[in-house]
């Protein structure tokens, strides 16, 4: 029996119970209505319909998805106590690739056999692929009547069947915020085991202070332990995402919030803010390129013009200046908020003083507003030193810690993405700076988004 | 306006309005009010939610010019020099003009800086100790400096809603106006603040001209010597408090004072 049929008799035994179900209760109703009490039965017809149609269908579900990582390896140990299997290979490698062609054959997703062994193994296979497929359809569909029929004699007046319902709704959705939370955690916990283990073979302390970066020197085998210091690449990141991002986005971001909330009229504002915010909407690889082909040739040039040294064609300004064009939408609309949060009394307060709009904006609305731009940068520059995309093709490899703007340097996600492409063996120490540096940056942002948003928190509790 | 009206006109009023209108939009919130308002006394505008008053009473420093959809026509003269004119510096309007508001609204600055505030923007002050002088002359004038002279740092947010709303009026005595108009300033205080507060306009009667909108008519009758009734946007009746609320003229007046409606 194949999956799909077999869901699509699942589906149809689940109308039928709700249905009948339905119909059952419906009848009950017109029973007890005739007595004279409205409240005779306890729920409506269509929740004692969904009550028996989920029995139906949710203990069958479970028991296929659990089926379906089950079957494989019983068909694999059945074939194997096939004789044909007698004559496999004992080194586990080919002997997994002869199985998988030999299923792939049985399945029917690939034609011929390339290792005369799989060919004997074909038959065996698809008798085991069918004696399970068949076993798994049955024992639903028998779950599925059982708990049909079960649900379905509990179909009384009195029965609570509204709550039940509510309850496996409310269960649902609480599954589904687990299931974002249960993979936040189990990313973590791999960022956790393989930064584990890179810092198993390199120093802790060696990584987060150390002042060269070199890992592929490390990986030839010619370096030593001082190429894994990320030093050069927090710098990098620092320098391009925390302080040339904001030096542009920050003011940019502030000011243009001010327009649109205290200068704007209703119409400019109406084009003017979902224009800004398309910002936001631009792909980051856009930016890269832009970043990448236009900035970056202009600035070098320019540098190059009034003579500085060291003028590259990656540089850190490139990345940094539209990174800071980047974020700019995400500043001003969060100083637009905490801005628009400072009661309106304030600003009337201010005004009807004699101050003018500019003193009002100086004195009363930016002092009272300030906590929650700050929060805001926070995570404005939570998101630039996360960001990739931008760096990895306008800023350049070169780890180098340098205060000059016109200079390449590299960031922690630009060396992440160095380290992860390519053919690397993966518990090479290279391959596995990537997680450390990952975690490291994780680490970092997750503060700042929690310092971040307590600062805004705080300030919010002040006005309401 | 009509002759009652006429012959309460007061000689040498601080600020007249004639035939003032004010638009939201489409929709008229005022409908021609001409009314004096003097010196030496408080006059209340009284009269149901949404008839106006407020609305009117923000004409009178240009507050409305904050609402983008708000227009206003007709005259409002300050000291004879119309305030609607081109060549009126709305800074300047509302430096003589003052306004404390229905909540208190102090700045999240210490009780200092709030009272400050006006005097520096204005630059009123011409160093530190002159600058002290002013705070404490607003804080004792309104009634505040015996119980906040010893913490003068802390942020006026911290007050009592009573202290704050004394605090705003301190703040609006600093910048030294003619006229201060109240909002509805016992709105959110509860009997004891409200007290304070109506004593202290007993006691700031005289220096300035001070006009208060309030729902409370046994308070427009504790503070007031002048009362003008607002319903749905016209200026019903306007006339010496004792009169208004014994000796109503216009039927309208005398079912809402005697709680008809409202």
């Amino acid at each position: 029996m194949t999956g799909p049929a077999i869901i699509l008799l699942l589906a149809g035994l689940g109308a039928i119970a709700w249905v009948s179900a339905r119909a059952r209760a419906m009848r009950l109703q017109t029973v007890a209505r005739a007595t004279g009490r409205r409240d005779a039965v306890h729920s409506l017809p269509g929740y004692h319909g969904w009550y028996v149609a989920l029995w139906t269908l949710i203990p069958a579900v479970i028991f296929l998805a659990i089926w379906a990582n089950v079957a494989p390896g019983l068909v694999t140990q059945s074939v194997l106590a096939d004789p044909a299997a007698q004559s496999l290979p004992l080194d586990g490698f080919s002997r997994s690739a002869i199985l998988g062609e030999a299923r792939a054959i049985a399945s029917g997703d690939q034609a011929g056999a390339f290792n005369p062994l799989s060919q004997g193994l074909v038959e065996p296979y698809r008798a085991a692929l069918n004696k399970y497929g068949v076993a798994g359809g049955v024992l639903a569909l028998v779950l599925a009547f059982a708990g049909g029929a079960y649900a379905f004699t509990r179909v009384r007046p009195d029965f609570r069947a509204r709550t039940r319902v509510e309850r496996l709704v409310m269960a649902s959705l609480l599954i589904a915020s687990l299931i974002a939370i249960v993979t936040t955690v189990g990313i973590v916990a791999s960022l956790l085991w393989e930064s584990f283990r890179f810092f198993s073979m390199v120093n802790p302390i060696d990584f987060l202070f150390g002042t060269k970066w070199s890992p592929q020197s490390a990986a030839m085998g010619y370096g030593n332990d001082d190429a894994f210091g990320a030093v050069p690449l927090f710098w990098g990141t620092i320098f391009i995402g925390a302080i040339i991002a904001m030096i542009v986005a920050i003011p940019l971001g502030l000011m243009s919030a001010i327009y649109l909330t205290q200068y704007a009229s209703p119409t400019v504002r109406k084009w003017m803010k979902p224009t800004l915010e398309m910002l936001a909407g631009v792909p980051t690889v856009v930016y890269g390129y832009f970043a990448a082909l236009t900035i970056a040739p202009a600035l070098r040039d320019f540098a190059v013009m009034i003579g500085i040294h060291g003028a590259s064609s990656e540089s850190a300004l490139a990345a940094g200046l539209v990174m800071g064009v980047m974020i700019i939408p995400f500043v001003s609309s969060m100083a637009d908020d905490s801005i628009a949060a400072v009661p309106q009394s304030m600003r009337d307060g201010s005004l009807a003083m004699g101050a003018t709009t500019s003193e009002t904006i100086r004195k009363v609305l930016i002092p009272a507003a300030l906590p929650g731009v700050v929060g805001g940068v926070l995570l404005a520059v939570s998101r630039a030193i996360g960001e990739t995309m931008i760096v990895v093709m306008a800023a350049g490899l070169a780890a180098n810690m340098t205060l000059n703007p016109f200079a390449s340097v590299t960031t922690v996600t630009t060396q992440i993405v160095q380290l992860l492409t390519g053919d690397q063996e993966f518990d090479s120490a290279k391959t596995l700076a990537a997680f450390a540096l990952g975690l490291v940056l994780f680490i970092v942002t997750l503060l700042l988004n929690i310092v971040a948003l307590r600062v805004v928190k705080k300030y919010r509790e002040a006005y309401e | 306006m009509t002759e009652e009206q006429t012959k309460l006109a007061i000689e040498n009023p601080k600020m007249s309005a004639r035939d003032v209108k004010v638009f939201y939009g489409d929709k008229q919130a005022i409908k021609g009010v001409s009314i004096d308002v003097g010196m030496d006394h408080v006059t209340a505008f009284i009269g149901p939610s949404g008839c106006g008053k407020s609305t009117f009473l923000r004409t009178l420093n240009r507050m409305n010019d904050t609402v983008a959809s708000a227009r206003v026509e007709g005259e409002i003269t300050l000291d004879g020099e119309n305030i609607y004119a081109a060549s009126m510096d709305v800074v300047q309007l509302r430096a003589r003009v003052g306004m404390v508001f229905q909540k208190p609204n102090p700045f999240p600055k210490s009780i200092y800086e709030n009272i400050a505030y006006g005097p520096r923007i204005h630059g009123l002050a011409a160093g530190k100790a002159d600058m002290d002088v002013i705070v404490e002359k607003s804080l004792r004038r309104a009634g505040l400096w015996e119980e906040v002279k010893d913490r003068l740092t802390e942020s006026g947010t911290a007050l009592s809603g009573g202290q704050q709303q004394r605090l705003c009026i301190g703040r609006a005595i600093a910048v030294e106006p003619e006229v201060i108009l109240m909002d509805e300033p016992c709105s959110a205080l509860d009997p004891i603040a409200t007290a304070k507060i109506e004593e202290l306009i007993h006691e700031l009667r005289g220096r300035y001209a001070i006009v208060i909108v309030t729902h409370n008519m046994q308070q427009a009758a504790r503070v007031s010597q002048r009362t003008a009734f607002f319903h749905l946007g016209d200026l019903v009746e306007y006339g010496v408090t004792s009169d208004i609320f014994t000796n109503p003229r216009q039927e309208r007046t005398k079912d809402y004072i005697t709680g008809r409606y409202g």
